[in-house]
């Protein structure tokens, strides 16, 4: 079964070049460019995995993914992407309930190989 | 007319009354309920300076020289002004230190001297024998007037064998009553209150007295002041009188002025009543009014009762007797006897007080240091018994010496003169007091050369010519000086003539007295005792006399030794209870072997100054402790310790002050520090997001570009279009990050010259053109055909243009944008304003767009690739350049950015 991924960046380049990598790394994609389009897309899309930016308009990532702890998606993997790598920064990530922390810029492979890990192939 | 036992009978039962006033008061003093602490007693017995002389002598001076009269008291009403600066400051001085007469006053001040205390003492008894010599002439004048029944002519004093004479058994008589009243028993604080209360009924008795005769001859024998001035006025003689132009001048008014000024502070009865018998500082102010309501009711009536007794007798009868003659001749023998009765009182009053402050001086100051010399007298036991002998022969003779200038020179001096000569003796003792107590560079030989200076003055210019006028030099010396020397005439000394002889020896003799003082002192050559008294008397009123002072007594005995010195003058038992009193109040040991401390020699010095007076306390506690003499460095280091202390402790305050103020704007400085802190921070990590941001595709792409060789070519160059475009984007962040940092700090050159906007806004738009193409804007200028130049850098206004130019494409409406650039001439400037027709900037916004980072267009979709620093930069550069730049408030569609720029000064041409 192939695993879903939900892209979450308001930088179109970024949002480009992810979902490509997560293409070729087979998972299925789905994009969102702000915090209420990613509230959506997890309810229509129902990802396995969420690749969520922090900074962004409307509601930020922390908000977001504060929201989808709440709403009871514990199975959901949340990885946060920030361009600010401050320690404070991923505390605070970690504290609102993400499985992971990425700095921009990031390595792709490294990233591949988080999601992948977050992701094993035998789940259910 | 009046019987002489009717006389003797109303004198002696007057005296007895003032013996039992003065019995009821020493008794309720005992039991602790004193009558005489209120402010109201203490004004009476300052009342005491109305003597007979102003009882009887007024009179006889306004009939003589009008207003002449008025300086003797109007110098005590100017006194009384600064009573509470300088009389304040002596009692106080007094009663810390227990000095109890004038002459321990000086003594004390320069030093402990007793040659100085003694000096005073002789000077004060030379020139206040005369004085006392007044009121028996009095006591004895009136006494004669009363009895005589041939008249109101008064006898010559003299006249009679000295036996037969009252003079000399009113002297006999004061002597007892005051030895009684005054040397009783010995006090270390040497107060009377039983003797004050007397002198305050005695001042109650003389004024009532006066104030009846006076209304008696005012509206009994005339009809009133009015009457007596008109019926005066009709003799030109008298009419003179009435005049303010006294017959002896101005200057000689002055003199006499200053004269009971000095005085008035300084006459022994005075001190003694002001001073020594002073119980509270606050009675100062009720006597600060009382006591000048006292003297002018008690002169309210001189003049009437001059200008009516020369009305009535002319030149018949002596004006000085005119006040007890006027009811004689009246046939009032009643009405005499109370005025006798009052004058009784003045007299009396004065002789009591006087002696008995000058008998403390003579004890304490002069007999004391003497007997003291010798050892024998030193080591008996009892002196105190000693010092009230001595108190009591000294009163004795003080009287006795009184009656014998009275019946010797007084005959051919009238009242005021003998005062006056008096007066001018005492006034001798005031560069030395108020010197001391004001000036700490006044030395003892200074005080002493000033007044050794100032009383032979006073001897020459005064006592002198008082003699020739007795007859027993001649008569002529006043004027033609001794030996026919005129340069020293006792009248014209140096050829100063013009003078009355008073305001003659005033002069000279304060000249003399403070010029030697001043001269003296200022030639140094102070003792360390004496700058130690200089510093405790200057600096009374600033520091209580502290531990720090008794150092100067330093040396060592046991309490013992202490105890036998104070036994022999308090007794036993006073001497233990002093102690005992000592040793609750300070927990010191008093046992009989026990060391003295400084502060208990201190102690027991004081106490024994109150009764013997502070140079013999000295000597005497110098006989049991071994003095350690201290060296004037060590002095200098105690006085200077003093007032360094108070030195560094103003320093540091200011000092403090300082600190306070300075840590005060250190901490506004860090909170600025702080709050700048952040805002780098945040600006540092908000451009560090800006760099991330792009660097993350470049980087993706590189590496998908990387890891995916086998991409289409229409795949890589979608890839590398994005990388193209992120690199352009961060070297336009990196170019005006720094270019914000160059402007904010003020490190850019701007190159001002005068500008045509018209030509910038068609570079600019020019510049634009391949960016309105793209987005398919249109472009509208507006440009008129004259515009005044501004003054700007130009190229960086097109900087500024090129931004609000691309903000405007940027939003402008994507299917039919349109973009306006207009240019028009307001007060003093050119306006520049780009318009799109976009969405327009939502009021939130307005304000943040200026912020750096601030990016407006909040919808995913119409995000600029801008770096969110343009609008904060051009605000920045117009902001230099003098004008404003701003958001149309108009809310959308369409938004409108508005800059200004100054006009160019127009060179005339």
């Amino acid at each position: 079964m192939t695993r879903r991924v939900l892209i979450v960046d308001d930088e179109p380049n970024i949002v480009t070049s992810l979902e490509f990598i997560m293409r070729r790394s087979g998972f299925e994609t789905a994009v969102a460019r702000d915090g209420d389009q990613a509230l959506e897309e997890v309810e229509r899309f129902d990802p396995d995995l969420v690749l969520l930016d922090t900074m962004m308009p409307r509601r930020d990532g922390y908000e977001v993914c504060q929201t989808l702890r709440a709403q009871g998606r514990t199975d959901l993997r949340i990885v946060m992407l920030t361009a600010k790598g401050r320690e404070t920064e991923v505390a605070k990530g970690l504290a609102v309930g993400a499985d992971s922390y990425v700095t921009k810029p990031f390595s792709t492979r490294d990233l591949v190989a988080l999601v992948r890990e977050l992701l094993p192939e035998e789940g259910p | 007319m009046v019987p002489t036992w009717v006389v003797v009978v109303v004198s002696v039962g007057y005296l007895g009354l003032l013996f039992a006033i003065a019995y009821a008061g020493d008794r309720r003093a005992l039991a602790g309920r004193s009558i005489i602490s209120n402010g109201a007693i203490y004004a009476l017995s300052i009342a005491v300076y109305a003597t007979s002389w102003t009882y009887y002598g007024s009179v006889g001076s306004a009939a003589e020289g009008g207003i002449a009269w008025l300086p003797i008291y109007l110098g005590p009403m100017v006194v009384v002004t600064v009573w509470w600066v300088v009389l304040r400051k002596i009692i106080r001085i007094c009663r810390r230190d227990r000095i109890t007469s004038l002459a321990d006053f000086v003594a004390s001040r320069y030093g402990k001297s007793q040659l100085l205390g003694g000096l005073v003492t002789v000077i004060a008894v030379l020139g206040l024998v005369p004085y006392i010599a007044l009121q028996l002439k009095a006591i004895s004048t009136t006494f004669t007037i009363l009895r005589d029944e041939a008249g109101p002519a008064a006898a010559p004093v003299g006249s009679v064998p000295v036996l037969q004479d009252t003079g000399l058994y009113a002297a006999l008589l004061l002597a007892a009553f005051t030895i009684v009243f005054g040397t009783r028993h010995l006090d270390a604080t040497e107060r009377h209150e039983g003797m004050v209360a007397a002198i305050a009924f005695e001042s109650l008795v003389k004024l009532v007295a006066f104030l009846v005769v006076g209304a008696w001859v005012t509206f009994g024998l005339f009809d009133g002041f009015s009457d007596i001035v008109a019926r005066a006025a009709e003799r030109p003689e008298l009419a003179e009188l009435l005049t303010l132009r006294t017959t002896t001048g101005y200057g000689t008014f002055f003199w006499l002025t200053v004269l009971s000024m000095l005085a008035f502070l300084l006459l022994p009865r005075q001190w003694q009543v002001a001073v020594v018998e002073n119980v509270d500082e606050q009675h100062l102010r009720t006597a600060s009014w009382l006591f000048p309501l006292y003297l002018l009711l008690i002169n309210l009536f001189v003049l009437p009762i001059a200008l009516g007794g020369l009305l009535i007798f002319g030149d018949d009868v002596d004006a000085d007797t005119f006040v007890l003659a006027l009811p004689m001749a009246d046939g009032s023998p009643l009405l005499a006897l109370l005025v006798f009765v009052g004058g009784l009182s003045a007299a009396t009053g004065m002789v009591i007080v006087e002696t008995i402050a000058l008998s403390t001086m003579v004890s304490n100051s002069l007999v004391m240091p003497l007997l003291l010399r010798s050892r024998g007298i030193a080591g008996g036991r009892d002196l105190g018994r000693l010092v009230l002998l001595v108190r009591r022969v000294t009163i004795v003779a003080l009287l006795l010496l009184g009656f014998a200038y009275f019946r010797i020179a007084t005959d051919a001096l009238g009242l005021v003169q003998i005062g006056l000569i008096s007066f001018a003796a005492v006034a001798q003792f005031a560069p030395a007091v108020l010197g001391g107590l004001y000036w700490k560079g006044a030395t003892h030989a200074g005080a002493m050369a000033g007044l050794v200076a100032g009383i032979l003055t006073w001897g020459h210019t005064l006592l002198l010519p008082s003699f020739s006028d007795s007859g027993w030099l001649p008569r002529s010396l006043p004027v033609e000086g001794p030996f026919g020397i005129e340069l020293l005439a006792p009248y014209a000394l140096l050829g100063l003539d013009g003078l009355d002889p008073v305001s003659h020896a005033m002069l000279w003799s304060m000249l003399a007295n403070v010029g030697f003082m001043v001269a003296v002192s200022l030639a140094g050559g102070a003792r360390p005792v004496e700058r130690v008294q200089a510093a405790v008397f200057v600096d009374a009123m600033r520091r209580p006399r502290g531990p720090g002072d008794t150092v100067l007594l330093r040396g060592t005995t046991t309490v013992g030794a202490l105890q036998g010195v104070l036994e022999r003058f308090v007794g036993p038992g006073g001497a233990r209870e002093a102690l005992d009193g000592y040793a609750a109040r300070t927990a010191a040991d008093v046992g009989q072997d026990a060391d003295a401390d400084a502060d208990l020699i201190h102690h027991v010095e004081s106490l024994l100054a109150g009764a013997v007076g502070t140079a013999s306390a000295r000597a005497l506690v110098s006989t049991v402790v071994t003095e350690e003499p201290l060296g004037m460095d060590e002095v200098m280091e105690i006085l200077d310790e003093a007032s360094q202390v108070r030195a560094y402790s103003q320093a540091l305050e200011r000092k403090s002050a300082e600190l306070e103020e300075a840590s005060a704007e250190l901490r506004r400085a860090n909170e600025q520090l702080q709050e700048l802190d952040r805002l780098k921070d945040d600006f540092v990590s908000t451009v560090t997001h800006e760099l991330r941001t792009p660097l993350t595709s470049i980087r993706a792409f590189s590496e998908i570009l990387l890891d995916n060789p086998d991409l289409d070519p229409d795949e890589r160059h979608g890839f590398l279009r994005p990388i193209v475009d992120e690199t352009e984007r961060l070297t336009r962040l990196i170019n005006q990050v720094l270019d914000l940092a160059k402007l904010e700090a003020g490190g850019v050159e701007w190159h001002l010259a005068p500008v045509d906007l018209r030509e910038v806004v068609t570079a600019a738009t020019t510049a634009s053109a391949q960016l309105f193409r793209e987005r398919d804007v249109a472009l509208e200028l507006d440009l008129p055909t004259t515009l005044p130049d501004v003054t700007a850098d130009s190229d960086r206004v097109f900087q500024v243009l090129l931004n609000l130019l691309g903000n405007a494409v940027k939003f402008a409406d994507p299917e039919r944008g349109r973009v306006r650039v207009g240019l028009s001439v307001h007060a003093g400037e050119v306006q520049v304003d780009v318009e799109d027709n976009g969405p327009g900037v939502p009021e939130a916004e307005r304000k943040v767009i200026f912020d750096k980072f601030r990016q407006g267009g909040d919808t995913h979709r119409d995000r600029p690739a801008g770096t969110g620093l343009g609008l904060p930069i051009s605000r920045e550069i117009i902001g230099r350049l003098g004008g404003r730049l701003w958001v149309g408030e108009r809310p959308g569609p369409g938004a409108t950015f508005s800059f200004t720029l100054p006009i160019a000064r127009t060179e005339p041409s």
